[in-house]
């Protein structure tokens, strides 16, 4: 039985609702295209219940592999990308700490964005809070339960994908899971990978998650109504980031307020192939 | 703890490879993991042995090799090791690396048994 929401099939480990749906369905949790390996078909004897250390040195065979630790999530997200391209798809993946305002961003890019079509991938560990908002927003809207995730993967941003059927032409925005460790390694297909900080946050983290800064190509700096409140020195965050990565592009705004958001709808406009 | 599905990762492709050579048993997996791969070894250590129970894995060991982070300055194109991935050029200053080794995360190969 799936132990994340207890549905009784082999699970993935994560579940995809739809807040458009009222009894939130998992429908799509234990798609039969999954490819984990069960772990208890290949049992085999071993009465003993200890290493055999000291077998390898006769029995022992290497096989040599040299395979990308992350090539299945690679192939599946260069999928993903062939799939946007053919439909003129603009996909961007929204990474960012917990609380950095990612879902409100979202709420006011939806908002500032009339007559697009635009669709959001919401990934969160638990709860369809976000996706309820983006619901509300009026825009179509899956929500990935990652259970233990703390990442979004390209398998989970493929079925998202077939579920939503975005039409050509649209924005597919992908608020990945608040965490600015895990995601930077996984490839979900995006064209472009945007950072979220806010300026509550320290100066200093570009230093500490270089991961992060250093795969995205847009910085948004949120919260920019605070700044007389908060000794965040925008210049000196710039100069950390830039140490990071050269080619990071900025743009500071307030969800709050709505000011700055200019740039980055031009920004969006600008990029939509 | 991304660790957690990078282990995952390991073990699929260790077990895919045993089964199509037809092993009994898999003694030992040996993976490269970069210095600036961006994953905790202990923490691939901590997953290792959840991943492998009841499978062609149980019992082996996770042979981790690092492999050490090296750049080349793109304006004086010296090479060098730098502790961190953004550390200035020693001999020029610039901050601007092109990355050689270091961002590997790659399983090298399998050792088996046949029954």
């Amino acid at each position: 039985m799936c132990d994340h929401c207890g549905c009784g099939g082999e699970g993935t480990g994560y579940s995809l609702i739809n807040p458009a749906e009222s009894d939130h369905k998992h429908e799509h949790t234990h798609s039969d295209s999954h490819t984990h390996e069960h772990p208890h078909e290949h049992h085999h004897e071993h009465p003993h219940g200890h290493q055999h250390t000291h077998e390898h040195t006769f029995t022992g065979n290497r096989i040599l592999i040299e395979t990308d630790v992350l090539q299945k999530n690679n192939l599946l997200a260069q999928r993903n990308k062939g799939y946007f391209e053919a439909k003129n798809i603009l996909a961007l993946n929204l990474v960012s700490s917990p609380g950095s305002g990612k879902t409100t961003v979202l709420e006011l890019t939806l908002a500032n964005l009339p007559g697009q079509r635009v669709y959001v991938v919401e990934g969160d560990q638990q709860t369809t809070l976000d996706a309820d908002r983006i619901h509300a927003a009026g825009a179509p809207v899956i929500q990935i339960n990652t259970g233990n995730g703390c990442h979004l993967d390209a398998e989970m941003i493929s079925k998202a994908v077939r579920t939503l059927n975005p039409d050509n032409d649209s924005l597919l925005l992908i608020e990945n899971v608040g965490n600015l460790v895990c995601p930077a390694l996984f490839d979900l297909g995006e064209q472009y990978r945007v950072v979220i900080m806010s300026v509550t946050e320290g100066e200093d983290k570009p230093l500490k998650y270089p991961n992060m800064f250093q795969s995205a190509h847009l910085c948004l700096i949120n919260k920019t109504d605070l700044l007389p409140y908060v000794d965040f020195q925008t210049d000196k965050f710039i100069r950390y980031a830039q140490k990071i990565n050269p080619s990071l592009q900025f743009l500071q705004l307030s969800a709050k307020t709505g000011e700055g958001f200019g740039q980055w709808i031009e920004w969006i406009r600008e990029k939509q192939p | 703890m991304h660790e957690f599905s990078i282990v995952q990762s390991i073990a699929e492709i260790a077990l895919e490879t045993a089964r199509n050579n037809g092993a009994g048993q898999i003694s030992s997996v040996e993976v490269e993991v970069g210095q600036s791969a961006g994953v905790v070894r202990d923490a691939m250590e901590f997953a290792w042995e959840a991943a492998g129970r009841g499978t062609l894995l149980e019992g082996a060991s996770l042979v981790l090799k690092e492999i050490p982070l090296v750049v080349r300055c793109r304006n004086c194109q010296k090479t060098f090791h730098p502790d961190e991935l953004f550390d200035p050029c020693p001999a020029c200053g610039d901050i601007n690396p092109e990355i050689i080794s270091g961002k590997e995360l790659r399983v090298v190969a399998i050792e088996v048994k046949y029954k």
